[in-house]
């Protein structure tokens, strides 16, 4: 008996991933309701295979078998797609965005006249410029330097410019390579145990616990504070640690910052430390894992102007490895990534990277606060209207991420239940790991009056 | 080799005639911290990254001109070298890039994250103007920040346990990124081969069409055409035969035409004008050399839908997984210039960026020839191959540096068969161009 599939066409929905992947064959491919496919399929069933029949030619080529073991799309993505979905079932709703954390303000003229200014200048015979640094002009470099590790002894060249965190987590998992093992929060951003998994540090998917084998999920909740009692966490060489957190909101003071690098140092492991959302943060928990003595042998920072300056369209981030920081037989980490970062990469946009030494001019830090002052406000308003209706509320202080408890609840049906009866977007906990289930994160990226808006549903629907 | 009771390295690079390639001596700074060893984790070092052999080509033609900069103050060094461009963007380019910086601060205007694929405008744009009548659509067409980036997100998709062939000289980001995704194995240190990568070797011999009767199997064929640095552009026969080899092989063609608009004759400018390509090859390309956006980076890798694995999985579906997850989109500035230089004005003015280029090539082409040294390229590529027969490329790399102050990129640095080569580029202003003509006929 042989089954003759033929799929003629698939779409590909250009704003939102609308592929689920982890099919290996064409069979559950078709049978997913994930999966959009456009034109004809004709599945014919037939005892004998006719001469007339073929099957689509396939090439000889194996698929990675590591990007089968990822369960679904990438997450958020999804959530697009289901936003997508949604818009389409209620042309006439005003859906709002608390999902994605995309930002939603203008970006402050001082930072875009500058690469319009250097988008000018590249049409000049003295202002153009071809090919940059891989690891971004000097001038910015070192302005990066100066302004977020002034006096914690992070240089110049220490700081390697980069078209986005979500890249540079890619390139620092394929320098650290397949056979490294890796810590992450549970829940965390993403990112991190997909690009693991897709390096082959993982193992398989365990759907009874909704981990991946081989990574070690530090399990974060209100239990205890949403930082990891670190005593009952295996070593691993590599600790992922976000703080400000994504999605809890939860701000690492001190003290605990103190214990993680403690224990990256016991166990001769490298954090790399995920500090996007550092100037949201309202008290006095360090906004780098550079203010902790001893944490320039242990690890690396990674950080964006993403959620500071609206650059999540312009794309520009970086990342700082101290040159104390080696390997077990003494090799600087920064070398590999340089030569990664050479090989891998080009550098950053040189029309972002002009964006970026303004954002970091004075008059540029003085917009950027303005702007997450702004965002802070707006996550004020969510965590006020969530306790006020009664809530379990976290994060929003620290912030622009409020992570609210549903106890015994599934995520993905509160999301879907305030998408259907309130038309807001928000992502489900469990889609940041497995200690996400029961939780559900409201983004506070957004224009005030939809911020407002939607807090006003919200009231309407959990009054 | 274990660091002093500092970590800080400095590195010099020294020529070595017997090695014929510089080798890298590390040079302990003499700053002393006191007796203490310096704090090690316990990670290891990824063992593939060690298996690199040297700097990334480019970096050290870099710290080369650098040295020589310091040890001539006074010679107006000229760079033949990297492969950079070097006329100013035309003003329908950088205005629609300045309209849309200045957009962004507007609220109607600003925009926050886009497509991690691109914006359907630049990809619609991207499919008509390179890919018409060839059967690629928009959705098949992923936006990127450059090749050099998406050889690597290639490289992530595809894994470890890919098999990978590549043309011998090639641009090497090919087999370093194969080496650090752990696919090209131990490197053999005579010939500075790796053990798993098959080298298609291309020389005058064989007219720079490698002999696919002598290639084993691979999964993956990296096939650069124009080609860098050679400069040969295959023809339609020779890439019907590639297709073909591919078809029988179910090996997977990675197709790099970032020069495609350099072609002068009949040469095919993509993958797609061969029948069958859509089912065995992936095209990467790049705005870079096109219109002067090497340091604005945008390019667009074309993933068929037809492209299958052997399980009947769409190569397209990973490729996507891998954008969404490891990539973030292109800058949508870059895009907005990207979609202005295919539009009617900007795709003229970029023409004749590429004529300016193009007559550049033309020139030295002139020059090598006058100096009965045999040269091959420069007609369909911004690049000459210049032969120098039996001898060692660092060392005439060297010499031309010394004596004429020019830079320019030894034939070894793209692979063994480079060995006798070197590569000159045609990118430069005019009169840069003339200047090193004449130092180079009064060289010999």
């Amino acid at each position: 008996m042989s089954a003759i599939h033929q799929i003629l066409s698939t779409s590909i929905s250009s704003s939102a991933s609308a592929f689920i992947g982890g099919h290996t064959n064409l069979k559950s491919a078709t049978k997913s309701s994930n999966f959009a496919v456009a034109g004809k399929i004709s599945g014919v069933v037939k005892c004998v295979a006719s001469a007339a029949e073929k099957t689509a030619y396939t090439t000889k080529v194996s698929r990675n078998e590591n990007m089968a073991k990822l369960q679904a799309g990438y997450l958020f993505p999804e959530i697009a797609r289901r936003r997508a979905a949604h818009m389409l079932k209620y042309p006439d709703a005003k859906v709002i965005s608390l999902g994605i954390g995309d930002t939603t303000e203008p970006i402050p003229d001082v930072i875009t006249s500058a690469m319009s200014k250097r988008s000018f200048a590249l049409s000049t015979f003295d202002g153009y410029s071809g090919y940059g640094a891989e690891q971004g002009e000097k001038q910015l470099r070192a302005a990066i330097a100066s302004t977020y590790y002034g006096d914690l002894g992070i240089q110049e060249d220490d700081i390697f410019v980069s078209d986005g965190a979500k890249s540079d987590i890619s390139r620092l998992q394929v320098l650290f390579g397949s056979n490294v093992t890796m810590a992450v929060q549970d829940p965390s951003y993403p990112a991190y145990v997909d690009s693991s998994v897709i390096l082959g540090q993982t193992g398989q998917f365990q759907k009874d616990v909704e981990k991946f084998e081989n990574i070690e999920y530090m399990r974060c909740t209100p239990e205890n504070g949403f930082f990891p009692d670190l005593s009952t966490v295996r070593r691993t060489d590599i600790i992922f640690f976000c703080s400000p957190n994504n999605p809890t909101g939860y701000s690492a003071s001190r003290e605990q910052l103190t214990k993680l690098v403690q224990f990256a140092k016991e166990n001769g492991s490298i954090i790399v430390y995920d500090s996007a959302y550092a100037m949201y943060v309202s008290d006095d928990s360090p906004k780098s894992i550079f203010e902790i003595p001893g944490a320039k042998e242990v690890a690396l920072e990674v950080s964006s102007f993403s959620k500071y300056a609206g650059f999540t369209g312009v794309r520009l981030g970086w990342t700082a490895i101290p040159k104390e920081l080696l390997y077990s037989d003494g090799f600087p980490v920064a070398k590999d990534f340089n030569r990664i970062v050479c090989t891998c990469f080009n550098g950053a946009s040189n029309v972002a990277q002009a964006g970026g030494l303004a954002c970091v001019s004075a008059e540029g830090i003085k917009a950027m606060h303005e702007v997450v002052g702004f965002y802070k406000e707006n996550t004020s308003i969510i965590v006020d209207t969530f306790n006020s209706l009664g809530f379990k509320v976290y994060g929003g202080k620290n912030a622009p991420y409020v992570w609210v408890h549903f106890p015994g609840q599934s995520s993905w049906e509160v999301f879907g239940e305030i998408l259907e009866k309130t038309h807001v977007v928000t992502t489900p906990g469990s889609g940041f790991g497995p200690a996400g289930e029961g939780f559900i994160r409201v983004s506070a990226f957004g224009h005030r009056e939809n911020v407002l808006e939607a807090c006003r549903r919200f009231k309407q629907l959990y009054k | 080799m274990q660091p002093e009771s500092d970590t800080t390295f400095s590195f010099a690079i020294s020529t070595s005639i017997k090695l014929g390639r510089p080798s890298i001596r590390k040079i302990f700074t003499s700053q002393d911290n006191g007796n203490v060893t310096s704090y090690r984790t316990k990670v290891a070092r990824n063992p593939t990254l060690e298996r690199l052999q040297y700097n990334y080509l480019f970096p050290e033609i870099s710290a080369r001109e650098l040295e020589h900069i310091k040890k001539y103050p006074n010679a107006k060094v000229i760079s033949l070298g990297i492969g950079d461009t070097t006329e100013p963007l035309p003003d329908v380019v950088a205005s629609s890039m300045a309209n849309y910086a200045h957009s962004l601060s507007t609220r109607t205007g600003y925009r926050g994250y886009g497509a991690e694929q691109g914006s359907k405008e630049l990809r619609k744009a991207i499919a008509e103007t390179f890919y018409k009548d060839m059967g690629i659509k928009d959705t098949e067409v992923f936006v990127s920040d450059g090749a050099q980036c998406d050889i690597s997100r290639l490289q992530l998709l595809f894994g470890s346990k890919m098999s990978i062939a590549v043309q011998d000289p090639i641009f090497p980001a090919y087999i370093d990124s194969s080496v650090i995704i752990g696919q090209a194995g131990d490197v053999e240190k005579e010939s500075g081969s790796y053990k798993n990568i098959q080298y298609m070797k291309c020389e005058p011999e064989n007219s720079f069409f490698p002999d696919l009767s002598k290639t084993g199997r691979t999964d993956v064929i990296f096939f650069c055409s124009p080609n860098n640095p050679t400069g040969h552009a295959a023809s339609r026969q020779q890439l019907e035969q590639v297709v073909r080899f591919a078809q029988e092989n179910g090996s997977i063609i990675v197709y790099d035409s970032a020069y495609a608009v350099y072609i002068s004759d009949e040469s095919p400018r993509s993958i797609y004008e061969i029948p069958g390509a859509e089912k065995v090859a992936i095209e990467v390309s790049s705005f870079s050399k096109i219109a002067g956006f090497t340091g604005v980076r945008l390019g667009w890798t074309v993933v068929p839908k037809e492209l299958l694995y052997s399980n009947g999985f769409p190569v397209i579906n990973d490729f996507n997984r891998i954008v969404c997850t490891c990539f973030n989109g292109a800058s949508r500035i870059a895009q907005a210039g990207g979609l202005a230089s295919l539009s009617k004005e900007g795709f003229k003015a970029v023409i004749s960026l590429i004529d300016y280029y193009k007559e550049n090539a033309e020139i030295l082409l002139e020059t090598f020839k006058s100096m009965g040294l045999r040269v091959y390229g420069g007609v369909n590529a911004p690049y000459l191959w210049v032969h120098f027969p039996g001898s060692n490329s660092w060392d005439v790399f060297g010499e031309i540096l010394e004596k004429t102050h020019i830079i320019t990129v030894p034939g070894s640095g793209f692979g063994p068969a480079g060995k006798e080569f070197i590569r000159v580029t045609a990118f430069g202003q005019r009169e840069n161009i003339l200047e090193a003509s004449r130092r180079l006929r009064s060289f010999l």
